[in-house]
């Protein structure tokens, strides 16, 4: 008895310790990353976490392309910059409960247009997703008194009663409870795949004609699903409306719709911690590199189409492809070709990008001709640069046509089981 | 009466547009089960190709050069980049279109600029073709008119009356009886995507001098020709005919006629507020039909998929 109970306990530390560790990790991060807008930057990529994994929610787990999850974001949003402002006037309500509301907010809005959006998936959701998209779209212009026209709703988070002493002045204080919303929502989420209605959505979405014979209305496990999506997106709203205090069109415009799908599927729409991956590095690509260049849209761009190419299971997919290798104890023969093929193609990558910085350089810049890539600056309107970022570029590409082989050769080496 | 006239041939043209763009778009569908996404994105590239070639030859050779470049870049996106994605199934195909939209959109501004670029009609065509009293129809759009026509009846000779075209419509339904009576099937999906696409470029050479030629042209055209595929039925190339026309009619005629909320609500006996501005329906009060014009389409899919989800003359239930 007693050894099985120590077992059980053992079993709940197991599973309890991913949540505790990545709780500790959320708790120490301002204190590793203390430059000046990082935390302005982690509070982003919190809000994207939770926008993304919700989106997971439909594409990965649910198998439904949306093109429109941006309005459960922004009618969450907008409705919590009003409560912000309410608040003023003598309504109650903490801030830390907010995005409870601008989850209810999202849930409310999701049930009426699941409704009838889930009876399909595919082209047929998409199109509507799309639909409603764009109609919310264009009349949070008309709708001025709840969108605010053009110059959006904006509210002060300071209004709200403090607490435990706490007003949420800093940037830091918004951080953690952030943070916290992150931490529940994901555990939330996880607790929702393990539930019936979420492993079928999983069922529904591989192989919805036997879902249905087996006895699952595949309409209802896709209303769930998007019901539970529209729930967190929400929350992601609020927790927006929190940290930015205003709120536009720009919200429920079809591009941020857009972007959450190029996060999601660059980490990896087929695992649970996957959108966790796109986010943050999305967030960084546009928060860091949109600083360096005014391209990264297209560089973005560039790599989502790879992804959807030649990787459709995602950075995550890419990462725990290397799991069977390593548990056939094989994984020290991709070293060595991986190094090898890595400078070539830092090379070709560093050529080709500094190519297309320098063409639009003196494009759209051309009274000035110093131009500084990768930490080098040269004058732009002479000729060797260019010499020299081609033969990067096509020399970076020759090297890593042969070096590919070589890891090709590799790769099914490490992944070869003896017989026996 | 003759802002009616007026006003019904332009809905025509812009309706007849929207079909060329249509057209492409439910032949790839119907063929190849994927919902081309960037579309309007070929579309763009068609005015951008004819902008830069008129400003060397002029817009008669940017007429004929531009689209069949779009055509060859369509040809090649499916050979390389759909067919590479095809195997990861419908949901991915849509992904990866999307995801050229967004590439060919950001491609744009970088080779062209942001700003609108001066693509005009050509000067011979710049007369006044008939006065219809006091309004006055420009020959361009006349000439857009004719386009328009001519494509039309050209793809439905093809299609309907041609060997090439019974090839098509066999693959449509039945693509592994085609290819097993010896037909390569793969090339004539490239054909028909490239043709589709360049289709979406014609219109684009055509419709750059009147729809104003700049990197935001795909996505304010997109999602209403999208809205026209899905109206008319998916694959259904006449749904697609008429849903094109129903929306370029809808879209002129809310502009054109200025009928305010207020007017009705009076109608109906309502009091008008005396501070209309502070009022919590402004928005009501003060909403006029151009306004909601642009809300129209999509609120008709959104109808349409709610209570037809095959849409008007779909027959498939995709």
């Amino acid at each position: 008895m007693v050894s099985s109970t120590s077992q059980y306990s053992n079993n709940i530390l197991k599973s309890l310790l991913p949540w505790i560790i990545s709780t500790l990790i959320l708790i120490i991060l301002p204190f590793i990353f203390t430059g000046g807008g990082s935390v302005t930057i982690m509070n982003q990529i919190g809000i994207t976490i939770v926008m993304a994994m919700s989106y997971n929610m439909l594409l990965g787990q649910g198998g439904m392309l949306s093109f429109g999850h941006a309005v459960y974001m922004g009618l969450g949003g907008f409705i919590a910059v009003h409560i912000m402002n309410f608040v003023e006037d003598g309504l109650w309500l903490p801030l830390p409960l907010l995005p409870l509301v601008g989850g209810l907010v999202g849930l409310g809005m999701a049930t009426i247009i699941g409704s009838f959006s889930t009876r399909k998936a595919g082209v047929v959701f998409a199109m509507i997703s799309l639909g409603i998209g764009e109609l919310l779209a264009a009349s949070c212009i008309v709708i001025t008194a709840f969108f605010g026209g053009e110059e959006g709703v904006s509210g002060d988070r300071t209004w709200a009663p403090p607490t435990f002493g706490i007003e949420f002045i800093t940037q830091i204080e918004v951080y953690y409870l952030i943070a916290f919303w992150v931490l529940i929502s994901i555990f939330l989420m996880y607790l929702f795949t393990q539930t019936p209605v979420g492993k079928m959505a999983n069922a529904v979405r591989d192989n919805p004609e036997r879902a249905e014979f087996v006895g699952y209305s595949m309409r209802w496990v896709r209303y769930v699903s998007f019901c539970g999506a529209g729930f967190f997106a929400g929350i992601a709203g609020a927790l927006f409306a929190i940290n930015f205090e205003i709120l536009t069109e720009e919200n429920l415009s079809m591009g941020m719709s857009f972007n959450i799908l190029l996060a999601t599927y660059i980490g990896g729409i087929g695992f649970f911690i996957g959108p966790v991956i796109g986010a943050v590095g999305f967030t960084l690509l546009q928060t860091v590199l949109g600083l360096q260049t005014d391209l990264w849209a297209l560089y973005t761009g560039v790599i989502f189409i790879l992804t959807v190419m030649y990787a459709p299971s995602g950075f995550t997919g890419i990462v725990t492809m290397h799991y069977v290798p390593w548990q056939l104890g094989k994984i020290h023969l991709l070293f060595k070709p991986y190094a090898k093929i890595l400078v070539p193609a830092l090379i070709f990558v560093a050529g080709l990008t500094s190519l297309i910085e320098l063409t639009n350089h003196v494009r759209h810049h051309s009274q000035e001709t110093s131009i500084t890539l990768y930490w080098i600056t040269f004058e732009s309107n002479t000729i060797i640069p260019w010499i020299v970022l081609l033969a990067m570029t096509l020399g970076g590409f020759y090297v890593c046509r042969v070096f590919a082989k070589e890891v090709v050769d590799a790769w099914g080496e490490a992944n070869y089981v003896e017989k026996g | 009466m003759d802002l009616f006239v007026i006003n019904f041939l332009d809905g025509l043209i812009y309706g007849l547009l929207l079909f060329m763009l249509s057209s492409g778009l439910t032949l790839i569908f119907s063929m190849m089960g994927v919902l081309n996404l960037a579309h309007s994105a070929f579309f763009m590239l068609g005015a951008y190709f004819a902008y830069q070639i008129s400003l060397y030859l002029g817009f008669w050779v940017g007429l004929l050069v531009a689209p069949p470049i779009v055509t060859v870049l369509g040809a090649l996106v499916e050979r390389y980049g759909l067919r590479q994605v095809h195997q990861y199934g419908h949901v991915p195909e849509l992904i990866f279109t999307f995801g050229l939209y967004f590439v060919i959109e950001e491609l744009v501004q970088y080779i062209w600029g942001k700003n609108f670029v001066e693509y005009r009609a050509p000067e011979s065509l710049d007369f006044v073709a008939f006065t219809l009293a006091g309004g006055s129809i420009q020959a361009y759009k006349v000439f857009m008119l004719l386009c328009s026509v001519a494509i039309f009846l050209g793809l439905y000779y093809v299609l309907a009356r041609t060997r090439v075209g019974m090839i098509i419509q066999a693959s449509l339904s039945y693509p592994k009886t085609v290819e097993s009576l010896g037909h390569n099937v793969p090339l004539v999906f490239m054909g028909v995507f490239g043709v589709g696409t360049g289709l979406a470029g014609v219109a684009g050479v055509i419709a750059g001098p009147t729809l104003q030629t700049y990197p935001g042209m795909a996505f304010a055209l997109g999602s209403i020709v999208f809205v026209c595929v899905v109206v008319g039925g998916l694959g259904s190339l006449f749904g697609a005919f008429v849903a094109s026309l129903i929306i370029g009619w809808m879209k002129t005629f809310a502009a054109a006629y200025n009928v305010g909320a207020a007017e009705i609500l009076m109608y109906f006996g309502f009091e008008y507020p005396d501070n209309v501005y502070y009022h919590p329906w402004r928005d009501l009060w003060t909403l006029t039909l151009p306004q909601i014009g642009p809300l129209l389409p999509y609120l008709l899919l959104v109808l349409i998929l709610i209570f037809r989800p095959y849409g008007l003359f779909g027959r498939r239930d995709a």
